[in-house]
Formats: C-alpha cells, structure tokens, sequence
C-alpha cells in the first residue's frame, strides 16, 4: 500500500522516519493474517495502526473498520491516547474509543448502535460484544483486527477465548484482516498458528531487535534478609536511584508488595520526590490520575505491578526497576522494554532481589539474558471449558447449528483437532448439563428448534450468560471505600478472605495509605483514615509466574561452587551456612531435609523440578505421608523445592520416593485430592457450571453460597466421567501434574537420598514458609487437631476469636 | 454410637457426627435444612444445571443414620424441599425412597421458609411440634426454652495449634440447640457471625460434625 501524503508529511513534521517494519506491515496490508515480531519501543503499535490510517484517510468509511483487543485496560487507555495526537495533526476525521471493564453502561451501549472507527478493547470485552443479537451489525464493515501483546495472550486462556471470538467475528465478516504485535519470543510460528485462520498461513514479520538490553542488580549497602518479598531493606538504594533518573518504573511482582513497598518508600521520601502507586486493585479515577501524571512528566518514579506491564508508552521512563526476583526471564526482558523508548538505545533496567535466594535467581537470570536464552512453554490443545463458555456465548448471541459451529471452531489453531464427539460432549453439557441421570430434560439451559437449531429455553439466561463471561480467575473482591461521612470516596479492592479477618479498628494500605477498618455496609469495606495502628498488609492474588527450568539448572550449577566470587558476599556467606548446616542441593542426588519449626514437622524436598512436578510430588508424597498415619496437615511447592508440614516427622525419606508405588497411586489419588478441587473450581466457572455473578447478587448485593468442593466430590462419587471431571483431569495434567518430570527425578537421582536433620530451619528452606499457594490437606490430622481443641475444653482453656480463610463458593 | 451426648432441660440427647440429632429416649432422629431439589429449582430459574445428584446424597445418609439409631419417629425440621415445585417434581426414584424411610415410622415435616406448604409426600405437616419438654421449630425464637431449630446452617471455625479448621456444627447452650443443614448442597454461616450472638449465652458449646462429633467452646467474634 502506498502511505498516503498526509501520513508521510506527518511523519517528516516530527522528524522521524518510517522504520522498515512499519513500512513493511503497510506493504502487506492486505494479507490475510500478518505477525510482527518487534522489541517494545520499536513503533510496533504504528505499525499495526499505519494501515488503518492510510485506509481511513483515502476513503470515506462509516461504522466499525478496526478493532485494537489488548490484553490491559490500561494499554486500551494508552494507545488511545497515543493514536489520538496524530490523527489529530494529520487532521484525520477518524473516531477512536476504548471500551473495557471500566467504560459506563451508556457509552456501551452508544457504541453498539453507532461505534467508531477503531474501537480498542480487552479480550473479555469482544466476546461479551460478541454475545449480542445485534454483532453482525456492529461488526457490519469490519476491516482489521489488531491483537497487541499476543505473545502474552497466546500463554493464556484470555487467548484462548479471544481466538474463538475471531472465529465467531470471521463468521460475521469474511474479510477480515488479522493482524498480530508480539514482543520478541522464541518460537514465533507457534504464535502464528493461533493467529491465522485454520489451515491458511500467516506471514511473520521481524523487525530489528535493537541493541541489548543493560542490565544489572542493584548493589545495596544493607543485605537482604534469607526470607520474604518486600525489598525494604533497599528503599534508601531505590530512592537513590529515581534521584538519579527522569522516571523510574518499580515493578513488582504482587499488589501486596507494591504496596508495602510504597509506603515505606514515601516513610524514606525526606525531598518529597514525586512518586505514585499504580495497579489493578485500585480505584480507576486514581488509576487515570496517576497515568495522566506520568504522561504529563510529573511523577519522577510509579510503584508498579503487572498492570503497567505490557507495552505502555511512557514516553520519558529511562530506568526500570524490577522488585522480587522476575521469574520468567522472558517477562522480564519484556519488562525492560519499557525503559528509553527511543529505538536504538540500550534499555537500562536493575534488579533488586528480595531475599537471599532471589540474589541468586537474579544472578542466574542476568546470566541467561546475556545469552539471549529466552524460554517458555508449549501452550497444547485448546481447553474445553473455554470451549463451553463460547458455545453459551454463541447461544446468547442467538439460534445456531452445531455444525456451523463446529466448523468455525475448528478454524482456530489451538482447537483445530477437536474432534467431532469432543466438541458435542461439550454442546451437550451446555444444553443439558450432561450427566448420565438426564434429570434436566425439563429445563435444558438450550434446547433444539424443530428445525435444528439450537436457541436459549430461557431468554433471560443470556443475561447470565453474559454476567460470567470470561477466563480470569481472580479471587472475590469486596470495593474499599471512605464511610459515606468522611465522602464515601472509593479508594479500591481487597480480597473477600482478607476483609473477612479485619475487625473495626484494624487498618490496613490500599493506595498508600493506612486506613482503619469501621465495618461492612452492602458489601462494601468502609475505611476511616484513622492510622493509628500499624497495618496489617492486604492481600491480593498475585500472579504466580513459573521460573523457567533453565534457571533452574543455571542455580544447580552455581551450586556446584566452593566458593562464589560473583555473589553480593551477603549471599555468598548464606550459601556457605547451608552448606555447613545442612548441604547444598546437587544434580545428581536429592536433598531432604527434615527439621522442627513453629510448632510443626517439616520436610523440604530439593527436587529442582519446577513448580507442576514439586506441586505434583507434594501431593504424592504428602498421600504416602498420610498412609503411614504421620499426619501431614499441607504443602507448599517452589520451582526448586517443596516443603510439607505435618504433626510427626519422616524418619526415612528414602521410601517415600519408590516409583512404582508412586505411579501405581497416581490414578486414585488425583481423583481426591486438593489441586483436583482448584482445578475443578476455575474450570468449573469458566465452564457456566458455576455463577460467580448472579441477577439475584447484583440486586440485593449478597448471595448464600456453598463450597465448590462439595459439587466435586458429588460428580467424583455419582458421575465420575462426566465432561467437567474429564476437563479437570485434562487442565490438571496440562497445569500441575508433569510426572514425566518427576520420573525423570528419581531417574537422575537413582534413590541417592541424603536426608538431613539439621534440627533448625535452614538458610535454603526459610523463603518457602512465606511462599504463597498452600495446599491444605483434609486427612487424620485435622481430627487429631481438633480432638486436641476438644480436650483443651476440659482444661478450661477457650477458643476466642475467629478468622475466616478466604474459599470459593458456589452461588445458590 | 459415636456422637456427642448434651442434656437440653432434661433431655438426654446425642448429636451425630453426620449431623443428625439422636433422642434415645423417644426413638427420635431430627435431621434439619436438607433442601430436596435444590438442583432442580436452580435449573428451572434458568441458573447453573449442577449434579442433579444431591437429593439421593442427603436421603442416602439419612438412611444410614435411620438404620443405625433404628429410630421409630423422624422429625424434619424446616426447609426440607428447596421450594413447594422442588417437593412437587421430586423425582419417582426419590418419592420412592422417601416412601421406604417413612415405612413404619411416625414422620414430621416442620415447615420452613422454603417450604412453607403442605407437600404430596406422606407424613405430617406442623408448623412446629411440641414433645416432652422439647419445642421442635424452623427458626429459632428469642428467649425460648427447650427449643431445638434449624434455618441457620451454623458452622464453626476452630483455631487449633496448626490450622483453623472449619465444620458444620450443632450450637447450643442450657436453653436451645440449633442444628446444621444435613442437605448436601447447603453452606453455612460462622458462629462468630452477629446472627447466633443473642441466641446464645456464655457457655455455648460448638459440636463439630465430621468422622467424629467434637464438641468445643462456640467461637464467637471477639467484641471490638
């Protein structure tokens, strides 16, 4: 395509010239599906947008002609921002609008019955558009879609859905264009294969990666400690370093973090620096506050976690700070890509490790950055629970043919050898619930019309169909805002769990700041801004990033030092300490270590597996724990180790890892056991079996529930093979099984087991106890526990105060 | 047999760790909130189509408690059919079932909030029931005395050295005793919740349900 002048005079205004991938991606602008494979920075968005600009430019064009899906509302905000200056010097007369999670309910509603030219949305946000009877015509025009960060999307179910959202939009209009904007990654064609319509090919384009990136740890004077998250040891370093630079990025890993780390940062902030917090729990208007700040140069540093991740341009950042070990090193070049927009210079980016074991990942991370050994995994087929939340869409939308269905299905790469019968087994669950006792024939959710065509028995269920709609499983959120007398301003989110243990007159941060807990009203957490005790830290899911097992290795080997002249001497010294209280884990042996602590018996298991397979172990040996009456209460699984906590210590290991007796269980213990229920529960909701939003909850605010466990145990019990308990065994074995690691463990170590007694808690195994993703385990040892409160009774002592644990549930 | 013995105004009882409360003494067995046809009302209102597996489920564990207390008079306290359509639509293999636990067994249906109405199914329908100095209700009255209920589906968080484990549990002290919800699809709510404070005075005890029935001081939310 030639770009027409108005573009080309624009780009000479700025002074800037059209880098060859830009031009390349107008060159092809026709092509059916296109990939452009280019480093954060490096224009990548312009070049998606080039051909629509060009197109709208040369041509008068009424109604939809192009959708942006990205993976963040806050990348939706962004590039809207971002395109509107030059359409707006180029004079274009093109409508852009954004519209996620936040957008209000009118301006949705404008956009159905009269949208703009680009619209810019999330993948939840399309499908639920999707759903309307009235698609076709929205979409009626449609030209271009653009797929940003689709390396990111490609990893998740987000990107499962929204493929089969483009297969539905491809179904409304053949000549669609799809378009696709990674960052730089291993295998580009894997992403390719999602992009493409099924069988057709999709042309890769790959800009220059620019030069290296620079990066380093952060050299503090002050060691950090041998467990925990928060980094407060290297505030004044920080600080030291954002007074260095125009705009520093502080990166971490969980809410939680970020915001301890905020608060102890401003405690340290004697210039009174300009500073912000910034991620997904809070309020939007303070969110847009502090994007607007940032883009306006005022703020000199944003504490930051993933929802500032993901390409946003900032224009002036020229450091990135990275909190807590990245685990992934891919995420975190990705990361990096932030700092210096400006194409041919080097990012600058410092690592700054939690704890002590960080300081070893983060060194082993640097490492494998220099040598350009980015990793990821294999996504395998397209989950069937995805699968049933897109036909109920489809459903919602209006009557459809199973075939016409199937073969639209089946046009999407992660679902293109989905077989016939599979893809009924899941039609069928959604029409009937497809169990083996057809209880519901009188109210089937879907039902066929004489003349085959599947439609809702119950229009009003479209509207709970859409109320469910998407992938995310994040924990119930209860809305955080100031007592209706202080302003009732809103201020953010907390987890259910978490507000459930506060009692008035605790205080916890939430944008900062220490707010005192007054009460509940309609589900609402009021705050006072009372802060007169010290807070207790909100929790909020973090995201759980798997290490890569590269990193793994690279650790093992560094393990192999006598003496490790590279490492802060900190951490140098800690490694030398667990090698003289205990011994440092080796590749071809396994370290056990057993040893009291806070009242429990202990177990850590060495496996370097990565998290799936410790998970995995610590399911099996935690049943084989429990088979010879030891009592184990829970486990908690690393990317290195697993640590299982039980009433009796394990005298001998050694056993305990027989193969065979682990294989041979295998099969009977998954059926019970707690990440079976986990995985149940996120496939289950996905799937439409459960509600996690009802009418009835958004009416009266409140809705009675039961445990999502109790469904599981009913189908393990009275329909073991029906489609949901088939799906979980699928996502179970995909996510968190991978026994060919752990074969692949016993192989290597040949029951070379040096199980050690130290008697105390060991430098290594200190950071598992903070970790997250505890796993319960529901055996004889909660009787004993419990027979012991009972027993207590007699001795007069009483139980007082309660915490409520945050579970799912099951709306009713 | 394996339960909780308590005296409530003289009558000696024994809660069960399915749930269920056994009075020896009359040959009476209560269980409370089974809620029949859950699944199927959700379904019908166009929700979830969950396992339509829980009313066998709930009569399947009465009928081992039945046969193990060997109980001649059963007394459901409230709440015994998800709704008046639940009870009317019980599936035939069901009614059955309830016909074969009925046999020979004088049977009450205490009304409840959900099922508020007579039902086609046999037994005698009360709003409440009076034996001995017992008073058998739904919902539990303030100030009464001798009162056993339901409704609530109590359950009860406990601390232990370890871990806080959480039941369903029977709550009582000298004057009531309200039992947890036998169906199987029921939740719960804490005993620590605001609802059981004037219910209960100092002294109430919690029994939890589970492989044993355990009894432990009722927690209760500390004051603020």
């Amino acid at each position: 395509m030639e770009l027409p002048q108005i573009i080309t005079d624009w780009f000479d205004g700025q002074g800037w010239s059209i880098h060859p991938h830009q031009r390349a991606m107008a060159d092809r602008a026709d092509a059916p599906a296109l990939l452009l494979i280019a480093p954060t920075g490096g224009g990548k968005t312009m070049a998606g947008f080039l051909p629509t600009l060009a197109d709208l430019a040369s041509r008068q064009h009424t109604g939809l002609h192009t959708l942006y899906v990205s993976p963040l509302k806050a990348l939706a905000a962004d590039i809207k921002r971002n395109l509107r200056r030059p359409v707006d010097e180029m004079g274009l007369p093109i409508r852009i609008e954004d519209r996620t999670g936040d957008t209000s309910a009118t301006q949705k509603k404008r956009q159905r019955a009269d949208p703009p030219h680009i619209l810019l949305t999330t993948p939840e946000s399309l499908a639920l558009l999707t759903s309307y009877e009235d698609a076709p015509r929205m979409f009626a025009g449609l030209q271009r879609i653009i797929i940003d960060e689709i390396h990111a999307l490609a990893e998740s179910k987000r990107g499962d859905q929204l493929f089969l959202a483009l297969a539905a939009l491809e179904g409304m209009v053949p000549q669609l264009r799809r378009v696709g904007l990674s960052a730089t990654v291993e295998d580009p064609s894997t992403i390719a294969h999602l992009l493409a319509r099924h069988p057709d090919p999709c042309e890769i384009l790959t800009a220059d990666p620019g030069p290296a990136p620079d990066i380093a740890m952060l050299e503090t004077a002050e060691a950090p400690p041998w467990a925990g998250g928060g980094a407060a040891y290297a505030i004044p370093a920080v600080l030291e370093e954002v007074k260095r630079h125009r705009t520093t990025l502080i990166f971490h890993n969980t809410r939680a973090q970020a915001e301890l780390f905020f608060h102890n940062l401003w405690l340290a902030n004697d210039e009174a620096l300009p500073i912000g917090i910034h991620h997904g729990s809070l309020d939007r208007n303070q969110r847009d506050r502090v994007e607007q700040a940032m883009v306006r140069g005022e703020l000199r540093a944003i504490v930051c976690t993933g929802s500032l991740d993901l390409g946003i341009d900032w224009g002036d950042v020229d450091l990135v700070i990275q909190i807590g070990a990245p685990k992934n090193v891919k995420r975190l070049v990705q990361r990096i890509g932030r700092a210096n927009h400006r194409y041919n210079a080097p990012s600058k980016a410092l690592l700054v490790p939690a704890n002590r074991f960080e300081v070893v990942e983060c060194v082993a991370a640097l490492e494998a950055v220099k040598a350009h050994t980015l990793d990821g995994d294999a996504r395998g087929r397209g989950p069937r629970d995805v699968l049933c939340q897109h036909i109920l869409i489809a459903a919602a939308a209006g009557p459809f043919d199973a075939d016409a269905l199937y073969a639209q299905t089946i046009t999407t790469g992660a679902f293109a050898d989905l077989t016939r019968p599979e893809f009924d087994a899941c039609l069928d669950f959604c029409a009937t619930g497809g169990y083996a006792l057809r209880a519901y024939d009188k109210w089937q959710r879907l039902k066929q019309a004489p003349d085959g065509r599947w439609h809702l028995r119950d229009p009003r269920a479209a509207q709970r169909i859409r109320m469910n709609i998407g992938t995310i499983q994040d924990t119930d959120t209860l809305k955080v805002r100031l007592k209706r007398s202080r302003g009732g301003k809103p201020l953010g989110e907390i987890e259910e769990g978490f507000a459930a243990s506060l009692t008035p007159g605790d205080t916890f941060l939430i944008g900062g700041q220490i707010v005192r807990y007054e009460g509940l009203n309609q589900m609402t957490v009021e705050v006072t801004r009372r802060a007169d005790r010290k807070p207790k830290i909100a929790t909020f899911m973090g995201t759980k990033f798997a290490t890569s097992t590269q990193l793994s290795h690279r650790i093992l080997e560094m393990f192999r030092q006598d003496t490790w002249p590279d490492l802060p001497p900190h951490t140098a010294d800690w490694l030398a300490l667990h090698r003289k209280l205990s011994k440092l884990p080796e590749h071809g042996r396994l370290l056990v270590e057993s040893f009291p602590h806070d009242g429990r018996e202990n177990t850590v298991i060495y496996g370097f597996a990565g998290r799936n397979a410790q998970q995995t172990l610590g399911l099996l040996v935690s049943k084989r724990l429990e088979e010879e009456g030891l009592n184990p209460l829970g486990f908690v699984s690393t990317d290195y180790a697993t640590l299982i906590w039980g009433l009796d210590g394990v005298p001998d290991p050694a056993p305990l890892f027989d193969i065979d007796a682990l294989r041979d269980g295998l099969d009977k213990w998954l059926a019970g056991n707690a990440v079976m229920k986990r995985t149940f529960r996120a496939s289950a909701t996905i799937a439409g079996l459960i509600e996690r939003n009802t009418p009835q909850a958004k009416k009266s605010g409140r809705q009675a529930t039961f445990s999502s466990d109790i469904l599981y145990d009913t189908l393990l019990k009275y329909d073991p093979d029906h489609l949901m308990m088939q799906i979980t065994r699928e996502e179970a074995m995909r996510g968190l099984v991978d026994f060919g690691r752990i074969e692949e463990m016993v192989r290597r170590t040949q029951g070379r087991i040096d199980h050690i007694q130290p008697g105390r808690i060991t430098p290594l195994a200190a950071p598992l106890f903070l970790e997250p993703g505890r796993v319960p385990i529901k055996g004889l040892a909660e009787e004993r526990l419990l027979a012991e409160e009972a027993a207590r009774v007699l001795e007069g002592a009483g139980v007082t105060e309660q915490t409520v644990k945050p579970v799912w549930r099951v709306p009713y | 047999m394996n339960g909780h013995e308590i005296t409530l105004v003289g009558a000696d009882l024994t809660a069960l760790p399915s749930g269920a409360l056994f009075w020896r003494d009359a040959g009476l067995l209560c269980v409370s909130d089974l809620h029949l046809g859950k699944a199927d009302r959700l379904a019908r209102r166009g929700g979830s189509m969950l396992p339509p597996y829980e009313t066998r489920d709930t009569l399947d564990r009465l009928s081992a408690d039945l046969e193990a207390t060997d109980a001649s008079t059963v007394i459901c306290l409230g709440d015994s059919f998800d709704d008046l359509d639940a009870a009317l639509s019980l599936p035939e293999d069901a009614r059955l079932q309830i016909a074969r636990l009925q046999a020979g067994r004088s049977w009450m249906w205490i009304e409840g909030n959900h099922d508020p109405g007579p039902v086609d199914l046999g037994g005698t329908h009360l709003a409440e029931h009076v034996q001995g100095p017992l008073t058998f209700r739904h919902i539990a009255v303030p100030g009464a005395c001798g009162e056993v209920s339901g409704h609530y589906h109590p359950k009860a968080h406990v601390r232990t050295r370890a871990k806080t484990i959480t039941r369903p549990a029977f709550l009582c002290d000298g004057n009531r005793l309200i039992l947890p919800s036998y169906g199987t699809y029921t939740g719960g709510l804490g005993s620590h919740d605001p609802a059981f404070a004037p219910l209960f005075g100092d002294g109430a005890q919690a029994i939890l349900t589970g492989r044993q029935a355990l009894a432990v001081p009722m927690p209760r939310a500390v004051a603020s």
